[in-house]
């Protein structure tokens, strides 16, 4: 009985479950231990005290260091995160296919200095990069406030207080938003009537022009007939800084930067690959159909190359906002720098505020996937 | 004729460009080809004269104070003031030969266990004592003592190792220790038959690969003594090697696992029914197999894992990256940080490229391998 492999296989899994259990057991006791032993006590009570530490750079919520609490700094630091993290992503992805498909081109030169940009920056260490923008680019050369590079007046403003742009605002911003969702979910029925209409009667309608117009036409009429004004508000000088406007502070813009230049070489050879991935034989069969270039680049090649790209580039939008938490070497006030850095030097509430913050990127990571999954499923070749 | 016949005959017909045909057929051939030519020619002629006269022709190379460089070009002579401290960080400068020797038998043994001329016998022997053997006199000759026996005459302890060196022991030490346990974590998630231990594995893995690397070493950092018992102390090197150990762990577990699944079937039935137990199988038919599919997945974890040591100078350890940056902060050597980073940056390029190279070259030869 005790060499039947049924018998060993249960005895490993119970004797591994038991290992995990006295494993934990041991760190929880060592912890209660060694925080007894150094006066520390455990919960998450502290999120309520006030944090009392200056933020640099909170764009979502209004921060005064004498009201909120620590559970603030916490919100700060992830929304941060969340932006950067997205506004990465949004670059990187136009950089990588720009750059992707310069490194395929027919032209000998615009190919080679592609690949020149993707081997030399993605044998980089990303953490050299960021810090190469903040300490040795942006702090020794932007100027001073007083001395600020400014361009078409104030539209734009440059200083080592960050880059400035005006901010649209005024009562009439949330009917453009609304605007701008209905006009999205027109949209999305108009190309589904456009599309059925195809298949019935073999009529094609222009559905990117149409579209276009709708998300033209509708949020302008919204916002000329409803009683709310949009305004532009301009960087102003003041005595000691720049105030107003929408404005990149120069940690972001490095952090930024780095993240885009990146992770942007990695998509470049993500999308060059999926394309590589499309035989010729496919674009060759569709052109025989008659189908148009942009036809066969929209219909045949792209689709497909898609299913190729899809998967990897979800695991580089995930390291992309997990490489965003390096934001604590420049003090951009992201999650890992706030909450995990300045918030955790005050309280010490080391155990806490690690697996929060933990919790916070595995969340991020899961919601990113299972989104990218989805996609994936949807766009999946159906084999029969 | 035949075609070989033919082939051979009129091989001097075939059109084969000249330099004037290859530049109009690569570079001038439509319109938007032209301007394409001529707009990449511009931004090469923006960025390449003003680098080349900053990084060579304009830079400053003799001398040995920063009163002989100005602020115009690079100035390399303070790099050459300062290499010692970016290559080894705080290591006695009198007992530099000991990293220095340790960096020999590294590229000795490497080039061992790289190099495809020697016999693969030879290479895989080579490549065992580098896995087994050189990490224990590595650490024996940088630190003096093994296992409390003092060998060398000062002990150097970790803390004042440092650059290259320490950058080297991190990545190194990290894939050799992570090794073992990522192929562990694989073969558990792959195991059908026992699902504690698979969801164990894949839980394991998904949470190191979930959380970035910054997170593990905080939690190294200040939160693993807080976890063993009073009185465990481990100094700052082992605290983060562990933090990447477990971290990088996770990411071999998955490019085994790709090995494994790309195994055929074939080969664990025919392992099945010559009645092999499960580790005779493994160690004799599948691992074998698997893992020398992934051999270039490995190198790019490897390139991976030496970009990302440079994380543990934002927990205060002098790695390359902390040490060349470190030494712009010297009152002597004020401003001449683009030439740290240049520099930094190069030494790092250098490593990950040529690894990044060979891993292709080897994926090329295992492709037609097959």
């Amino acid at each position: 009985m005790f060499s039947s492999l049924k018998f060993r296989q249960y005895a490993i899994q119970i004797f591994l479950l038991l290992a995990l259990v006295i494993f934990f057991l041991f760190i929880a006791n060592n912890a209660e231990e060694n925080m007894a032993a150094r006066n520390m006590t455990a919960g998450f009570g502290f999120l309520e005290e006030k944090a009392g530490f200056p933020i640099l750079f909170s764009p979502f919520i209004e921060y005064n260091a004498a009201i909120n609490s620590y559970f603030d700094t916490f919100l700060i630091g992830f929304g941060n995160t969340v932006l950067v993290s997205i506004l990465g992503i949004i670059t990187a992805t136009i950089v990588g296919l720009i750059f992707g498909v310069a490194r395929l081109s027919q032209n000998w030169l615009v190919a080679k200095i592609a690949s020149v940009y993707v081997e030399v920056f993605r044998n980089i260490p990303l953490l050299l990069q960021i810090t190469f923008w903040y300490f040795a680019i942006m702090i020794p050369l932007l100027p001073s406030p007083r001395q600020s590079f400014t361009l078409g007046g104030d539209w734009f403003v440059m200083n080592n207080r960050g880059f400035y742009v005006p901010e649209v605002t005024g009562d009439g911003l949330s009917t453009l938003l609304y605007a701008l969702l209905f006009a999205f979910v027109l949209i999305y029925f108009f190309v589904k009537w456009a599309k059925k209409k195809q298949a019935e009667s073999g009529t094609v309608l222009p559905k990117f022009w149409l579209s276009l117009l709708i998300l033209i036409i509708v949020p302008t009429i919204a916002v000329v007939f409803s009683s709310g004004n949009l305004e532009l508000v301009f960087p102003e000088k003041g005595r000691f800084a720049w105030r107003g406007g929408w404005v990149v502070i120069p940690e972001l813009a490095a952090l930024w930067l780095a993240l885009t230049i990146y992770t942007g070489t990695f998509i470049a050879e993500n999308i060059r690959g999926g394309i590589l991935a499309v035989s010729k034989g496919q674009t060759e069969a569709a052109l025989a159909l008659g189908l148009s270039r942009s036809q066969t680049l929209r219909l045949v090649v792209i689709p497909q190359a898609l299913r190729v790209i899809i998967p990897p580039q979800t695991s580089q939008y995930l390291n992309l906002t997990k490489n965003s938490s390096l934001a604590a070497a420049v003090g951009y006030p992201d999650l890992v720098s706030v909450f995990a850095g300045t918030a955790l030097n005050q309280v010490g509430r080391a155990i806490e505020i690690i697996s929060m913050t933990m919790l916070v990127y595995l969340t991020l990571s899961l919601t990113i996937s299972i989104c990218m999954n989805i996609y994936n499923s949807r766009m999946k070749l159906r084999e029969r | 004729m035949t075609l070989q016949e033919f082939n051979h005959r009129y091989q001097n017909l075939q059109y084969r460009p000249g330099a004037v045909g290859w530049v109009f057929k690569n570079l001038l051939s439509s319109p938007f080809n032209i301007l394409l030519t001529f707009g990449a020619l511009y931004i090469l002629y923006l960025i390449i004269p003003t680098s080349l006269n900053w990084l060579i022709f304009d830079s400053y190379w003799e001398g040995e104070s920063s009163q002989d460089c100005n602020f115009d070009a690079a100035c390399w002579v303070f790099i050459k003031a300062r290499f010692n401290t970016i290559i080894y960080g705080f290591y006695p400068q009198e007992h530099l030969w000991r990293p220095n020797l340790v960096l020999l038998l590294l590229v000795i043994g490497l080039s061992f266990v790289l190099i495809d001329r020697f016999s693969n016998k030879l290479r895989l022997r080579a490549g065992m004592v580098m896995l087994f053997a050189f990490p224990f006199v590595a650490f024996a000759i940088l630190h003096g003592s093994l296992f409390g026996v003092e060998i060398f005459d000062p002990i150097v302890r970790t803390e004042q190792w440092g650059g290259l060196v320490l950058t080297l022991v991190l990545s190194l030490g990290g894939i050799v220790l992570c090794f073992p346990l990522g192929i562990l974590l694989a073969l558990g998630r792959q195991c059908k038959t026992m699902p504690v231990v698979k969801y164990v594995c894949i839980w394991f893995i998904e949470f190191w690969r979930g959380v970035p690397l910054i997170t593990v070493l905080f939690m190294a950092a200040v939160m693993l003594p807080l976890l063993l018992p009073e009185g465990t102390e481990f100094d700052k090197l082992s605290r983060a090697l562990i933090g990447i150990v477990l971290f990088e762990a996770a990411y071999i577990a998955e490019v085994v696992r790709g090995g494994l699944q790309a195994l055929p079937k074939g080969q664990y039935e025919a392992a099945d029914s010559l009645n092999f137990s499960y580790w005779k199988q493994t160690n004799l038919i599948i691992l074998p197999q698997a893992l020398k599919l992934v051999i270039p997945g490995i190198v790019n974890t490897f390139i991976a894992l030496l970009k990302d040591t440079s994380l543990v100078s934002i927990v205060g350890m002098w790695d390359l990256l902390n040490s060349a940056i470190g030494s712009t902060r010297d009152p002597n050597w004020i401003g001449y940080i683009i030439e740290a980073y240049v520099f930094a940056g190069a030494l790092y390029w250098l490593l990950c490229f040529s690894a990044s190279k060979y891993s292709q070259r080897l994926e090329k030869k295992l492709s037609t391998e097959r």
